[in-house]
């Protein structure tokens, strides 16, 4: 059945068409926010009376964000915390893939997927398990220290009582760390299994036949082979530890932990506009996070590039 | 039928999708009015237990109860007050919730025509009315259910170490005292965490027209002997190693609870439910509710029903009269009592032979009589908008003082100095 002219889609339209359903959400859920929080980053807002009750401000919000010291305290959690997860991340990533990709061959996919697994889980599921794990009195890791302890000549490693993981604030933060590490891990995996795959055999055959030891193909050829993909590895790993939120948010119940140790800037600003009622210091917060994020980000494409042209 | 190329009828089937969601959401609503009611477990439970009596009033009225989880029921109401999308007919508040609504012009104000709830005033206990009532006189809110504050501990746990409930309860210090005797001869914790100690000695002495943290004129409170008390109670406890430094709702708190290494915990009578139903229930018969110390009196949370400004206005008079329905009518509120624990906000529900009835969980203990009597004697405190803000800045310096040993005079005046710059915000 021929459909009437009128409505028949012309070429020249139907691109349009068939890209309008990602512009509209787009649109909605990406450029809407992003311009809705710049306009609130210079409202003061009572959100439960309406958006009626928005008054400028000027500069006031970023004033008060910036003479918080709160404000500071979890941008200095969030840059512990990215830094802590972030670089062992890499540092053990990168070596797991080489040994995969040299040792892996028919069970190579099972591996990476095992690894692969937390990635893909529920971080609420992730983080009842891990307080489950970490419980003072109840938890598996103080109960295999203490058998660690028990143990001839490591009974000095371990401490007497057990550890208070996610309530003292000395531990809360390696706890939230060893998390992320454990999450993100399998994820850069993958990422340098994917660059080991662009290098070409001949290299190391070549490397072979000069004399070339295990160590130093991985250091002269692997290493300056991945250097993309680290950049792009490091990259995400900046935003993203930047951005920490969903594992300390659950893991603290919601609250940051005691003397809010695992409070990151993504939860302070969050628990600024619902917990406090502050959207517009919260969204002057955001923009200031952003920031952050784009000048560390340049800052990593900086230390690439002036060791490329090195 | 002539040739059209592949895309092109892909992208008619994208139009006509398109304009079939758009007609589909154009079409007009169902005739049958239906009410909104926004909640949280338990009360979209309530809620939905008071349908049948609502249909022989209103048979010609649906009730849709939208539920989500506390933390996102609550989100979602600030999100639909301020955007003014979604609102629902009526919504359930927490008292914690309420404080800071109530500071905002999102509520109606049930005090003014043509609600005047100030009619029924006197039917509900007096400190739940006087929560929903904002510094500007408003009321934004009808109590349902509240949470008079007692102290449930365990009989077996405190027998083994020789502790009677009159020891235990005489005053704070004594309370610290039994706590030591508890943890040497048990080897139970006396508390939870710290923090539940402080959370109530700040509530004691609170002079009229001061709030928790901040008088009517928005000047820091938190310096006060009040809290110098509460810092140096909470510090022994932790010296003296009598919290098991867990939070509540947390799977160390809840195990703690079934293993019997938390003795007690102070809290709003609603917790023996609880306890009872899923927290630990093979500890029945072992448990037992007192007074809290020094006759401390305070409230632990409490349920409201409040009716958003922008709401539909032709279906406020019905939203209305459902809030009535829930909290004035004595089977409803009875209901609620026995299924959910709900601790009736209404006096007349009060007075039901149900109070005096034993309680199994507590080892036949009749302890509604003894909830009722201090839901009575609680006052209300005024609410500050930075109420919130206040209480973590004042958790985080006890976290200090607790786990840094940070003087607690120090504590304070940091705490002071913040919430100073907060209060007029």
């Amino acid at each position: 059945m021929k459909l009437p002219a009128a409505l028949r889609l012309s070429p020249a339209l139907a691109p349009y068409v068939f890209i309008s359903p990602f512009l509209l959400l787009f649109a909605v859920f990406g450029v809407f926010p992003l311009c809705f929080s710049l306009y609130l980053a210079f409202q003061s807002w009572e959100p439960t009376s309406g958006l009626e009750a928005m008054q400028y401000v000027g500069l006031d919000n970023f004033a008060f964000a910036l003479q918080d010291p709160w404000f500071w305290k979890s941008l200095g959690n969030t840059a512990w915390l990215a830094a802590a997860s972030g670089v062992p991340q890499h540092l053990v990533a990168i070596p797991l893939a080489v040994f995969i990709h040299n040792r892996f061959h028919r069970l190579r996919n099972g591996v990476v997927g095992a690894w692969f697994m937390p990635y893909i889980t529920s971080t609420v599921a992730i983080a009842i398990l891990f307080s489950s794990l970490f419980s003072t009195d109840f938890g598996l890791v103080n109960q295999a220290l203490q058998a660690l302890g028990r143990l001839p000549l490591l009974g000095w490693l371990v401490p007497a009582e057990p550890i208070d993981w996610l309530n003292d604030p000395d531990r809360i933060k390696p706890a939230i760390a060893i998390i992320v590490f454990w999450r993100y891990v399998g994820f850069n995996l993958v990422l340098y299994l994917a660059a080991l795959q662009t290098i070409p055999q001949d290299l190391y055959e070549a490397a072979t036949m000069d004399g070339a030891s295990r160590l130093q193909q991985f250091l002269f050829i692997t290493l300056p082979s991945l250097k993309p993909m680290v950049f792009f590895g490091v990259t995400l790993s900046v935003i993203g530890g930047l951005q920490l939120f969903e594992e300390p948010f659950i893991l603290t119940g919601g609250r940051g932990g005691s003397d809010q140790a695992g409070m990151t800037t993504a939860i302070y600003l969050y628990r600024m506009a619902f917990d406090f009622n502050d959207f517009g210091a919260a969204s002057a917060m955001s923009w200031l996070l952003f920031v952050v994020v784009a000048l560390l980000t340049w800052l990593t494409n900086k230390a690439f590039a002036d060791r490329a042209r090195r | 039928m002539p040739h059209q190329p592949r895309w092109n009828r892909a992208a008619r089937a994208v139009a006509w999708a398109w304009s079939a969601a758009l007609a589909a959401a154009a079409l007009p609503a169902a005739a049958q009015q239906v009410l909104t009611v926004a909640a949280y477990p338990a009360v979209d439970a309530i809620v939905r237990s008071a349908i049948p009596r609502w249909r022989q009033l209103h048979p010609a009225v649906d009730i849709q109860v939208v539920s989500r989880q506390f933390a996102d029921h609550h989100t979602a109401m600030t999100t639909a007050l301020s955007t003014s999308v979604h609102l629902p007919d009526v919504m359930a508040l927490e008292v914690g919730y309420l404080g800071r609504f109530a500071q905002g012009g999102g509520l109606d104000d049930l005090a003014a025509a043509p609600y005047d709830i100030a009619r029924f005033r006197a039917q509900w206990v007096p400190y739940a009315y006087q929560q929903a009532t904002n510094r500007r006189g408003q009321v934004v809110a009808a109590p349902t259910d509240i949470g008079p504050g007692t102290l449930l501990y365990r009989a077996d746990v405190l027998a083994q170490a020789g502790v009677s409930e009159a020891d235990l309860t005489r005053s704070w210090d004594s309370y610290v005292a039994c706590g030591a005797r508890i943890k040497a001869a048990t080897g139970a914790y006396l508390v939870a965490h710290a923090r539940d100690m402080k959370d109530i000695v700040i509530r004691t002495g609170i002079q009229p027209g001061e709030g928790l943290y901040f008088d009517a004129q928005s000047r820091v409170l938190v310096n006060s002997p009040r809290f110098v008390r509460a810092f140096n109670l909470a510090r022994e406890v932790r010296r003296q190693k009598l919290d098991a430094k867990v939070g509540a709702w947390t799977h160390d708190w809840s195990e703690g609870f079934k293993r019997g290494s938390i003795a007690t915990q102070m809290t709003g009578a609603w917790l023996a439910g609880h306890l009872n139903n899923w927290l630990a229930p093979q500890t029945s018969g072992r448990w037992r509710a007192a007074p809290l110390p020094e006759g401390a009196m305070a409230a632990y949370g409490g349920t409201f029903f409040a009716i958003p400004r922008l709401a539909p206005a032709a279906r406020k008079p019905l939203a209305w009269q459902f809030i009535q329905l829930m909290t004035l009518d004595r089977e409803v509120q009875l209901g609620a009592f026995k299924s959910q624990d709900a601790f009736p906000a209404l006096l007349a529900a009060q007075d039901d032979g149900f109070f005096e009835q034993p309680i199994a969980f507590l080892g036949g203990q009749p302890a509604r009589v003894a909830w009722r009597a201090a839901a009575r004697r609680i006052a209300a405190v005024d609410v500050h908008k930075q109420d919130a803000f206040a209480a973590e800045v004042i958790d985080t310096e006890l976290d200090l003082v607790l786990d840094r040993g940070k003087p607690v005079a120090t504590a304070l005046a940091d705490a002071e100095r913040l919430l100073q710059q907060r209060a007029r915000r």
